[in-house]
């Protein structure tokens, strides 16, 4: 018996999707199942009541965390990337190529260790500004809260976002920039008005590839900002752990899906137009 | 006053790179610092008293951070294997055979990446308890395994894609099977793409906290758990020791990517 080339393409790819399908499919949907069954059973909105009633100051937190730090990500990725490819001062441009990647690969959870530390109120970054005379030892506080937050995931993502933007600034045709400093142009003008246009694709596909991570981690809230309020992850565990309680954890977790399904879509919709393209 | 003005213009340009130094080095610093911290506190802006005494206390072979850093590269071996088990065939199957629905199944193994996990992890942990094996390597395993997959998928279907088709018809006119050619062409040239995302899930699991904290414990102590109770236990030096061991392999990654991922690989990825 022979295989088509379809089906053992099929039966090539089928272990892999089992494991999809057991691992997020099947729990994909309980989620979705558990999210709106009430506690008889049958369809009912209980859970999220309960969800907004408890944590609705926590969605709004979680979000505009969120929107903020990919805001600062981006900015932050702009003037690096920016600065790697219109740079001049070489000797500026070799520090900065050599810096800026060191946070790309370090886990979430050794970020939120450092930053726990760095931005407490007698860590090392008041104690820094202390010694310069910048600030006085009364006036330094704790940037353990919503700061400390996002100041982590931008530490965090920033190298990822600059390193799709710079390679996509670097293959853009040097010609037109060069033509656009040579008319009397600004640097700066050159990059807003010039070259951040043609790779705005890229930059969407990684702040919003950003979105999803952010909004997936559970370590970085835990070990920043332990109080009230907190990102809905670190709410999803604590009614899973404290209370067992099933359905309100899931339609938080129904409700992180909605948030990032704005975000999802218009990547999935890049990835399609890429697709069609011939 | 050109020369003035693009003076200053140096002076803040090298102010800001100054800057940008601190806050993106100033963390990691302050974590060395915290490792050979043996007294510190408040007002002092530096550690009172240096020493290994915590070093030696975590690399004590009896230590709670060598057993945990055992299980990590125990169960990051087994991941690596089984998402290579299951992304060659499917790698290979996307790159080179006809597949219908080619990209609803790339972005079926996307989605595991693409959806806030949390949900979905403390799901998989209540499957994993009714049958019986939440707290075990073998569930911490299929978890980070099906996390990485994605990496896995995507970039051996691109290293496949990389592959010359003109040299496995080479091998086939010289009369070798479809499986040797496999075996002795396609693979061997595939492989620093298929190595490097080996290499990528490796440091993805030993990396991943949310899916272990929810599977995995208390039966199963990762370093990121290790890390992640030392910390909310206040033990800062041993949360930064552990810190510490868990950047060595991210560090070396990053010096290390290029030389295995190549240029022709990455502009497959995903396409």
């Amino acid at each position: 018996m022979s295989l088509s080339q379809r089906n053992l393409a099929l039966l090539l790819i089928a272990p892999g999707l089992a494991l999809v399908a057991a691992l997020f499919l099947y729990p994909l949907c309980f989620s979705l199942i558990s999210a709106f069954t009430g506690p008889q059973g049958g369809f009912s909105l209980q859970a999220f009541g309960k969800a907004w009633e408890l944590y609705s100051g926590d969605v709004v937190f979680t979000v505009v965390i969120v929107l903020a730090s990919c805001f600062f990500t981006g900015l932050a990725a702009i003037i690096i990337a920016g600065t790697l490819t219109l740079g001049e001062n070489r000797w500026i441009v070799g520090t900065l190529k050599a810096l800026y990647r060191w946070p790309l690969f370090i886990p979430f959870i050794v970020a939120a260790q450092c930053m726990r530390t760095f931005l407490a109120k007698n860590g090392l970054m008041n104690n820094s500004f202390v010694s310069l005379g910048l600030i006085e030892p009364l006036q330094a506080v704790s940037y353990l809260d919503w700061r400390g937050i996002i100041a982590t995931f931008v530490w965090k993502q920033t190298p990822f976002v600059a390193l799709l933007l710079a390679g996509a600034l670097a293959s853009l045709d040097r010609a037109t920039l060069e033509a656009g400093r040579n008319l009397g142009a600004s640097r700066m003008r050159v990059l807003v008005e010039l070259a951040l246009p043609q790779v705005m694709p890229q930059l969407l596909v990684a702040l919003v590839l950003s979105f999803v991570t952010m909004l997936s981690v559970l370590s970085v809230p835990m070990m920043v900002a332990g109080s009230q309020p907190t990102m809905l992850t670190v709410d999803m565990a604590f009614r899973i752990n404290a209370y067992g309680d099933y359905a309100t954890a899931n339609a938080l977790g129904v409700i992180t899906y909605l948030i990032s399904a704005g975000a999802a879509i218009i990547y999935l919709k890049r990835g399609m137009a890429k697709e069609n393209t011939p | 006053m050109i020369r003035v003005a693009s003076g200053l213009r140096m002076v803040l340009a090298a102010f800001a790179l100054a800057a940008f130094a601190f806050f993106l080095i100033g963390p990691l610093v302050n974590l060395a610092l915290w490792s050979v911290a043996e007294r510190w506190y408040t007002p002092y802006k530096l550690p009172v008293v240096y020493g290994t005494r915590y070093w030696e206390q975590v690399f004590r072979p009896t230590g709670d951070a060598m057993a945990s850093l055992a299980t990590s590269v125990w169960i990051a071996v087994l991941t690596v294997l089984l998402a290579l088990a299951l992304s060659i065939p499917a790698g290979y199957a996307l790159a080179r055979l006809k597949l219908p629905a080619r990209a609803f199944f790339m972005v079926l193994f996307l989605l595991p990446q693409a959806f806030p996990s949390v949900a979905i992890y403390i799901n998989v942990a209540r499957v994993f308890y009714n049958i019986g094996i939440n707290g075990t390597v073998f569930a911490v395993v299929l978890v980070h395994a099906a996390h990485g997959l994605v990496y896995s998928v995507w970039i051996a279907a691109a290293a496949f894609a990389a592959v010359d088709k003109d040299l496995e018809l080479a091998a086939r006119n010289i009369g070798a099977s479809p499986l040797k050619t496999f075996f002795s062409v396609t693979l061997p040239l595939a492989a620093p793409g298929i190595i490097a995302s080996g290499i990528f899930v490796f440091l993805e699991s030993l990396d991943e906290f949310t899916g272990t904290f929810f599977v995995g414990v208390p039966q199963v102590t990762t370093l990121p758990l290790l890390l992640y109770n030392a910390a909310m236990g206040g033990n800062y030096q041993v949360a930064s020791i552990t810190a510490l061991i868990l950047l060595v392999p991210s560090v070396l990654f990053m010096l290390f990517i290029e030389r295995f991922l190549r240029a022709d690989v990455l502009a497959k990825v995903g396409a």
